[in-house]
């Protein structure tokens, strides 16, 4: 388990962390997502122990994370593999050697059988075994990526810190790498963190995210509920929602369904029942892992608001009035 | 003109010549790439975003190299002479010239390396700490390693270069294709001298560089 106690961070005088905390459980896929600059790389590089913090506490495992202590900060950054945006592989060595290379770093010997059968093994989970003898140069974005995932899991670490790693992939090659990370996820039983500023990859595959803004964390939860029905102005903001373009006259009303309230005809049950007109100004369908998620906003009259509520309490409807 | 630069009796004083050229050119490239990585590897150690950043150690570092790079070689050259001695035992000669070439190529090997190894991806350098790697791995299993393509043009670079100084070390008695080219060619006005001297010059020249380049790329 990671616990982020109360972790602050100033650099040049702004505030990058303001008081963070949060609990990252054991085999879960957990997401840090926020506009860039938000302070969720820092974060996640206070982890293990690439970047300081000044003040507050970082526990894995309840071993706190200290860059004074180099013998032991080594110790726990073997637990946790990392990749990055950017891919960072060494140009001048073959994807065999670079999968190799953190042994190389924990004077682990890469030449026995043991060795060799263990980096093929990881080499064929990311499905490469045709390019283990191809430099960085020859691959596509996807592919790199893939090699690093391999790299980051050769020491057997326990979790896999993911520093936007998909922003530089396409959609299509984005999905791949994440239908990977949760394969690694389900089969390893691998914590992994996600940073990101992509929506897709938290419906995709993250369990729990927190929402961090200007170094403050604003939410944490479930993505469905912290996405269908966000409150708080910066996540709405965020999420680019339907607010600059409803209609400015009569009451906007927000609907949301959950899984199984998708297939039911809410919408013109309400209007033959109340005897009245709506208009359906948006509506949005979301796939938030297997389940799917909507929200759909009616413009109304006011007198028919009431009425409406009431009838959507008792279908066990949640709603909002948008203002 | 054609018929004297045909002449065979003026190549074993050109060749000779030019022995003495390669024995300079290639010790003081092998001292300086040597003595001139030490420097390079501070430099970017203690560089600003290197492993062990400090201002001082680099300030101090960078500003003895700019001095050195900042002599003429012909004044270097001179002022070395009682260095030279006490290293060598004398002044003037073959061996005798390695020592300013090699001085005069320390400050800019080591400018050469270090540039070559501070354009080391920083993403890469993250990574290798990610996974615990320590300093001295990262120095010699990231910077060196990625950086040995770029630091051997820097290399090539280095040898053409004091191809051109060792002909001035001729004038402290060095010998040397540059040596010949002024004694027999300009101040003897045999003109087939200064003729060939260039020409095996630019062949050298050329065959170093294309060298250079094949390595380049059969490296990287």
């Amino acid at each position: 388990m990671i616990t982020i106690s109360n972790v602050k961070k100033t650099f040049d005088r702004t505030e990058v962390l303001k008081n963070v905390s949060m609990e990252i459980e054991d085999g879960e896929i957990f997401g840090i997502i926020g506009q860039s600059g938000a302070g969720k790389s820092t974060l996640l590089r206070c982890i293990n122990g690439l970047e300081t913090y000044d003040r507050g506490e970082i526990r894995v495992d309840g071993k706190l994370v200290d860059v004074r202590n180099k013998g032991e900060l080594r110790l726990l950054q073997k637990r946790m593999g990392m990749i990055f945006q950017g891919f960072n592989l060494l140009e001048r060595l073959d994807v065999y050697q670079n999968v190799a290379l953190p042994m190389k770093f924990w004077g682990i010997p890469t030449n026995t059988a043991q060795a060799k059968k263990k980096i093929m093994n990881l080499i064929k989970l990311v499905g490469l075994e045709e390019k283990a003898h191809a430099k960085p140069r020859e691959l596509s974005g996807g592919q790199k990526q893939r090699v690093a995932i391999a790299r980051a899991l050769v020491l057997d670490p326990e979790i896999l810190l993911c520093d936007e790693a998909t922003s530089a992939l396409d959609p299509e090659i984005t999905k791949g790498i994440l239908a990977l990370l949760q394969r690694i996820n389900k089969e390893m039983g691998i914590t992994i963190v996600v940073v990101t500023h992509q929506m897709e990859v938290v419906k995709q595959i993250c369990q729990r995210v927190a929402f961090l803004s200007h170094g403050q964390m604003l939410a944490i939860g479930k993505p469905e509920q912290l996405f269908v029905w966000p409150k708080e102005r910066e996540i709405r903001d965020f999420l680019r929602e339907e607010s600059d373009k409803l209609p400015t006259t009569g009451i906007n009303l927000k609907l949301f369904f959950f899984g199984e309230g998708n297939q039911r005809p809410i919408v013109t049950q309400m209007s033959q029942e109340l005897q009245t007109d709506f208009n359906i100004c948006w509506a949005k369908l979301e796939d938030f892992r297997e389940d799917v998620y909507g929200s759909l906003v009616l413009n109304m009259q006011e007198k028919d608001l009431e009425r409406a509520c009431a009838f959507l309490d008792s279908k066990g409807v949640t709603w909002e009035v948008i203002k | 003109m054609l018929e004297q630069i045909l002449n065979p009796a003026i190549y074993p004083i050109i060749m000779q010549a030019f022995w003495k050229t390669l024995v300079m050119v290639f010790w003081s490239t092998l001292f300086s790439v040597i003595l001139g990585f030490i420097p390079a590897v501070i430099l970017t150690l203690t560089a600003p975003g290197g492993l062990k950043p400090n201002k001082i150690v680099y300030g101090i570092l960078s500003f003895i190299v700019n001095v050195f790079r900042s002599f003429p070689f012909i004044i270097l050259l001179v002022i070395l002479i009682p260095f030279t001695r006490a290293l060598v035992g004398k002044s003037i000669g073959t061996t005798a010239a390695i020592v300013p070439l090699t001085v005069s190529a320390i400050p800019f090997i080591a400018r050469v390396f270090e540039t070559s190894l501070r354009e080391t991806n920083p993403g890469v350098i993250e990574a290798a700490r990610s996974f615990g790697a320590s300093n001295f791995q990262i120095l010699m299993r990231v910077y060196v390693k990625e950086s040995i393509p770029r630091m051997l043009n820097g290399i090539v670079l280095l040898i053409i270069s004091l191809v051109g100084y060792s002909a001035m070390a001729g004038t402290v008695g060095g010998g040397g294709v540059g040596d010949i080219a002024i004694r027999y060619g300009y101040q003897q006005y045999k003109t087939e001298y200064l003729i060939v001297c260039s020409l095996i010059l630019i062949i050298f020249v050329q065959a170093v560089q294309a060298l250079g380049n094949l390595m380049y790329k059969k490296m990287s």
